[in-house]
């Protein structure tokens, strides 16, 4: 056989693994930013679950651990590019406190593939979806996030 | 500056004075040039009009030679550059491609090599380092710059820009010769046209010239062997066909600057032309 | 646990047609709380709508969640269903399963994927859905007042439609006079009536109407605040020229000794220091041009004073700034032409003088124009006889322009064909062009009309222009015939497309409005709510929100005018209930929340506690006012105490969604 058995993930089911992310956009910019990409109708795989938040600075860190606690594989968090939030200023608390949280993820063992935030705005759902892409991309080269899922 | 030389096959036979040129001025300014050991024909264009494959591999093994020799690589021949670009492209572009053709040759290509025209090279040193090294001005040399379509086409893989070039005009303005603005300095010269479509072929010719002449041009510098070869040798034959009396020396751009850099005319080969450019190398006071 | 309905929409085949809707419906019926659940066609619609009032009814539903398209689009028109049903309109909650889902993994290789990720999406939203609180907006006055960004066509005729509703209206133009492109043109398809004459009498109503105050050669600097109650700060740049003083008598610009090209006639004409843009201005007073003014290049002159009878010139006058509160904004910022110089090196990257663009023509055409409306050859100054006109030159070309189209200028090159042939007689006319649209009333006539008269019309596109002695040489394609063409030309009129106005990406972040891929400002809906944007109380009007003509840009105008008197006819606005709220038990006091507030919303105040067995002491809390607040949620994650929550958007709800997502 040429292909390495290690290499290939599988669920209990059998099917091939498939990692699951967690997306918090902001309503204002990325939101609108994933919504264009459906109403462009840009492909991009559907590994990844949004939730809704007013402002990228609503996402506690707290949230993205749980997510990881629940088995999610990667969490994205994305809002508008700086100086062009909805709310003035709420994305560079965004940036300061993730930046923060994913130096402290990394060094409690995490890949830094498992946590983006990434700005994108309303009129880049070709972003969102390339975001989407490569952190699939990247998701299925580290295989299920094991750290601290409880699942 | 150090950089790998290929010459290509028409620099070893019609165009042994652009070869000549080149490696003179070269010298003189301080560019070191290194040949390709063992270097092959780059394919043009017979390769690419039959064999896509072929066409890519020729080339590939050029590069792959200046790699080895841990060299980028200038080419003087508006075709070579062409080639070795394409494949450049096509072997750090297309993964199947360049699978093939590594197990073809026996080595990979890892892409690091950095292909340059002859009018990059030169105009790399610094247009002032050039104009410093000019003892003999070009002022009475009103000449059209013409680049032909293989150096700037297709877009992105050209030396300059597809629609206006520039670079063989700066080199020239920096030797004081009067450049022209024409409207013919990337049209095609027919070259390749001029055994199948010879009244065809002609008339591009019969273009390019009149149009130069039209813009008051008394010569026309290029940098590619095949252009230079059709509109210096066919003029006797366009003034047939079409009633014309064009005699306008068509020079390559590395034999005016070796002559506004001081060289001897005999040394940059120009005593090879069919159209005579004595009138046009005196008027330099050459 | 409340009672939960789900109401799954196949959107048409938008959704139904890749989403198995009755199976997600199906299952959703399993997930905590829900008592009924079901799918329907549109569920928007008024038989949908009606289903769901029903449903509340019959099935006692306390909370509702609607899986169809993003809530983006329609979470306020279900929110009202919920009012109608009697339900709390906050009780509501959406997935979207049709740009997040649907239209994104539409191929049969990922169905089964993405039927897995819409039930994800909707168990997500029930488990939202069961934590909901009921929410009730509070009440805001609205300042009944409108800013209008940009005094062209569409701000000229928003301005005066809301100022004639009774309203208040403050219209701000970078330039020193109104009038933006419409005015510089000379005249307009496919009528031919003379532009200038059905604009300026707008422009001379704008000036003279009570309730609008025109601040021209001013910009909108900031804008803060929100939908009935903005605040914004505009900048009247100097004009060296107290215009209160000024009489508009023209001693000074027809006297100024300094002559620059100039940028209102596109560099075809000149003008001087002091200047007016052009004789019918408004306002009809100067100002000065200090880059070019000769008092300040070489320190004397002073001509422009010595000369004025009324005193009005004034070197040293600097930018003011005036602040206004404003309860709506129209942003009418108009259009660019596509810089077609730096790309389309075939038609020489604008080193031939003879190469002229459509608006450059318009100019010179124009009897007010530098030409007195005589058509000649820019080199020349001779009257051009071959014309050759270049359709879409920076529209619909993908490789080097935009790829949109830019919709006027296939009618205004037919103008311009018919122009040439009446004015001069035995001219020829090519016109280069890809398609010929001519969507409006009466222009597909005119186009006929001006193939008639005698422009020869080649669809292809030109590959190269060059100088030949006198002669432009123009070569082209036509690929009906399948041939080559070379045209000797005397001058070439380039069809250059619109962009948006320089500046429009400015505008778009202070006020924030998104901008779609080209810059153009992103309307709420591109068919429902095209005047409108997503941020509250933000109207678009003209080009700036896509290239069209005359007359779409004065309905649109007319539009927002209609939009904003809706709103600021109200007598008070309900306010976003959506706010941050502070637990006080649980408040420390700590105000770390308070340095992160965007809108200085969180204050300390000192209350009163009074804990059973103890005395009553006093502390400090923090305290959001509702009025400020905007619900950011920023304060959430600085609290350490977790004592700060957002409405609909809580810790609970998002920590459930998570769970949900990750079952």
């Amino acid at each position: 056989m040429s292909v390495n058995e290690s290499d290939v993930v599988t669920t209990a089911e059998g099917a091939a693994w498939e990692p699951k992310i967690v997306a918090f956009l902001c309503n204002w910019c990325s939101y609108a930013g994933a919504d264009l990409a459906g109403v462009s109708r840009i492909k991009y795989p559907a590994n990844v679950r949004i939730i809704r938040v007013p402002c990228s600075s609503r996402v506690n860190p707290q949230f993205v651990f749980r997510a990881f606690e629940r088995g999610a594989d990667g969490v994205l968090v994305a809002g508008c590019h700086p100086g062009d939030c909805h709310y003035v200023t709420g994305n560079y608390y965004t940036r300061r406190r993730l930046t923060l949280f994913k130096r402290l993820l990394e060094y409690v063992g995490f890949e830094p593939e498992r946590f983006i935030v990434r700005w994108v705005s309303a009129s880049e759902g070709q972003r969102f979806a390339e975001t989407v892409k490569e952190m699939v991309d990247g998701l299925k080269h580290l295989g299920p996030q094991k750290r601290v899922s409880r699942v | 500056m150090k950089i790998g030389y290929y010459p290509g096959c028409s620099l070893e036979s019609s165009a042994k004075e652009y070869d000549r040129a080149t490696r003179l001025v070269a010298r003189h300014l301080g560019i070191q040039l290194y040949d390709l050991n063992d270097w092959n024909c780059c394919g043009a264009t017979a390769a690419h009009s039959t064999d896509h494959f072929l066409a890519a591999a020729l080339p590939a093994r050029n590069l792959m030679i200046a790699e080895e020799m841990g060299l980028n690589v200038t080419v003087p021949c508006a075709a070579c550059y062409q080639r070795l670009r394409l494949a450049h492209r096509e072997l750090t572009e297309n993964e199947a491609t360049a699978r093939e053709i590594a197990e073809l040759l026996g080595r990979p290509y890892q892409g690091k090599v950095r292909i340059y025209s002859l009018l990059e090279t030169i105009a790399g040193i610094g247009l002032d380092q050039l104009a410093a090294q000019v003892v003999r001005p070009l002022k009475e040399l009103k000449v059209a710059c013409y680049y032909g379509c293989l150096l700037v086409r297709p877009p992105g893989t050209g030396c300059d820009d597809p629609e206006n070039p520039r670079l063989m005009d700066e080199l020239l303005l920096a030797a004081k010769a009067e450049v022209l603005d024409w409207g013919y300095k990337n049209e095609c010269c027919g070259a390749s046209l001029v055994f199948s479509e010879r009244r065809l072929a002609l008339r591009l010719i019969r273009n390019i010239l009149r149009n130069a002449v039209d813009a008051g041009a008394t010569s026309i510098a290029c940098a590619c062997p095949l252009c230079q070869t059709n509109l210096d040798t066919r003029q006797g034959q366009v003034n047939k066909e079409f009633g014309t009396s064009f005699a306008i020396p068509i020079f390559y751009f590395p034999q005016l600057l070796g002559l506004a850099m001081g060289l001897y005319p005999q040394d940059l080969g120009l005593g090879k032309h069919f159209i005579d450019p004595q009138r046009a190398i005196k008027a330099v006071g050459g | 646990m409340p009672r939960i309905g789900v109401f799954v929409c196949w959107c048409g085949s938008n959704i139904g047609g890749v989403l198995d809707c009755p199976a997600i419906a199906q299952e959703a019926a399993s997930f905590p709380g829900v008592v009924y659940s079901t799918e329907y066609k549109y569920v928007c619609s008024d038989p949908g709508q009606k289903l769901i009032v029903d449903a509340v009814k019959e099935h006692r539903l306390e909370r509702v969640v609607v899986a169809s398209c993003s809530p983006r689009l329609h979470e306020e028109t279900f929110r009202q269903v919920l009012r109608r049903s009697g339900l709390n309109p906050y009780f509501f909650e959406m997935a979207n399963l049709r740009e997040h889902c649907s239209w994104v993994h539409p191929d049969t290789t990922v169905r089964e994927q993405a039927q897995r990720k819409a039930v994800d999406l909707v168990r997500r939203a029930v488990a939202k859905a069961a934590r909901l609180e009921p929410l009730f907006p509070g009440k805001i006055p609205v300042v009944r007042r409108c800013l209008v960004i940009g005094g062209g066509i569409a701000g000229i005729q928003t301005a005066l439609d809301v100022a004639d509703a009774g309203l208040e209206v403050l219209l701000v133009e970078r330039e020193p006079t109104i009038g933006g492109n419409m005015v510089k043109l000379d005249k307009t398809f496919p009528t031919l009536d003379c532009s200038a004459c059905i604009s300026t009498p707008k422009m001379v109503a704008v000036a003279q109407h009570p309730n609008i105050r025109l601040y021209t050669y001013a910009q909108v600097e900031e804008v803060t605040g929100y939908i009935g109650n903005f605040k914004a700060r505009i900048r009247q740049k100097a004009r060296y020229v107290d215009h209160s003083k000024c009489n508009g008598c023209g001693t000074c610009w027809t006297r100024c000794p300094v002559t620059v090209p100039d940028d209102f006639n596109l560099g075809l004409g000149e003008r001087g220091a002091i200047y007016i843009p052009f004789p019918q201005a408004v306002p009809n007073k100067p100002v000065i041009d200090l880059e070019h003014c000769r008092r300040s290049t070489r320190g004397k002159c002073g001509a422009c004073a010595k000369l004025c009878p009324t005193g009005a010139i004034d070197y040293e006058q600097k930018d003011e700034f005036v602040d206004v509160e404003v309860g709506a904004i129209i942003v009418a910022t108009g259009y660019g032409l596509f810089p077609w110089e730096k790309v389309y090196g075939e038609y020489g990257y604008g080193r031939f003088r003879d190469v002229i663009t459509g608006l450059m023509f318009e100019r010179m055409v124009n009897a007010s124009g530098p030409t007195g409306g005589k058509i000649q050859r820019p080199s020349s100054g001779k009257e051009p006889k071959t014309v050759v006109f270049i359709q879409c030159v920076g529209s619909r070309d993908e490789a080097r322009g935009k790829e949109y189209c830019s919709r006027f200028c296939c009618m205004y090159t037919a103008k311009h064909a018919h122009q040439i042939l009446e004015k001069i007689p035995g001219s020829e006319v090519y016109v280069f062009y890809i398609d010929v649209r001519t969507f409006g009333k009466g222009y597909e006539e005119f186009y006929r009309r001006v193939r008639d008269e005698g422009a020869v019309y080649i669809r292809g596109r030109v590959s190269k222009v060059y100088q030949d002695g006198s002669k432009l040489i123009v070569r082209g394609a036509d690929t009906l015939l399948g041939e080559q063409v070379e045209i000797a030309a005397d001058m070439v009129v380039l069809a250059t497309g619109a962009v948006p106005a320089a500046g429009a990406a400015d505008v778009a972040r202070m006020i924030g409005i998104p901008q779609d891929k080209d810059g153009f400002f992103q309307e709420a809906h591109p068919k429902l709510r095209p005047v409108e944007t997503h941020t509250g109380g933000v109207y678009l009007a003209g080009t700036c929100q896509g290239p069209k003509d005359i007359p779409d840009t004065v309905s649109q105008a007319s539009g927002a005018a209609a939009k904003v008197c809706g709103l600021l006819l109200r007598d008070e606005l309900e306010t976003n209930p959506l706010v941050s709220k502070v637990n006080e038990a649980l408040c420390t006091g700590c105000l770390a929340c308070q340095p992160v507030c965007p809108y200085r919303a969180i204050q300390p105040v000192t209350i009163t506690e009074r804990l059973p067995g103890q005395p009553p002491r006093e502390r400090v809390v923090a305290r959001v006012n509702e009025g400020l607040c905007q619900g950011c949620g920023a304060c959430t994650v600085a609290c350490r105490a977790g004592a700060i929550d957002l409405k609909g958007f809580t810790n609970k709800q998002l920590i459930a969604e998570v769970d949900a997502l990750c079952l």
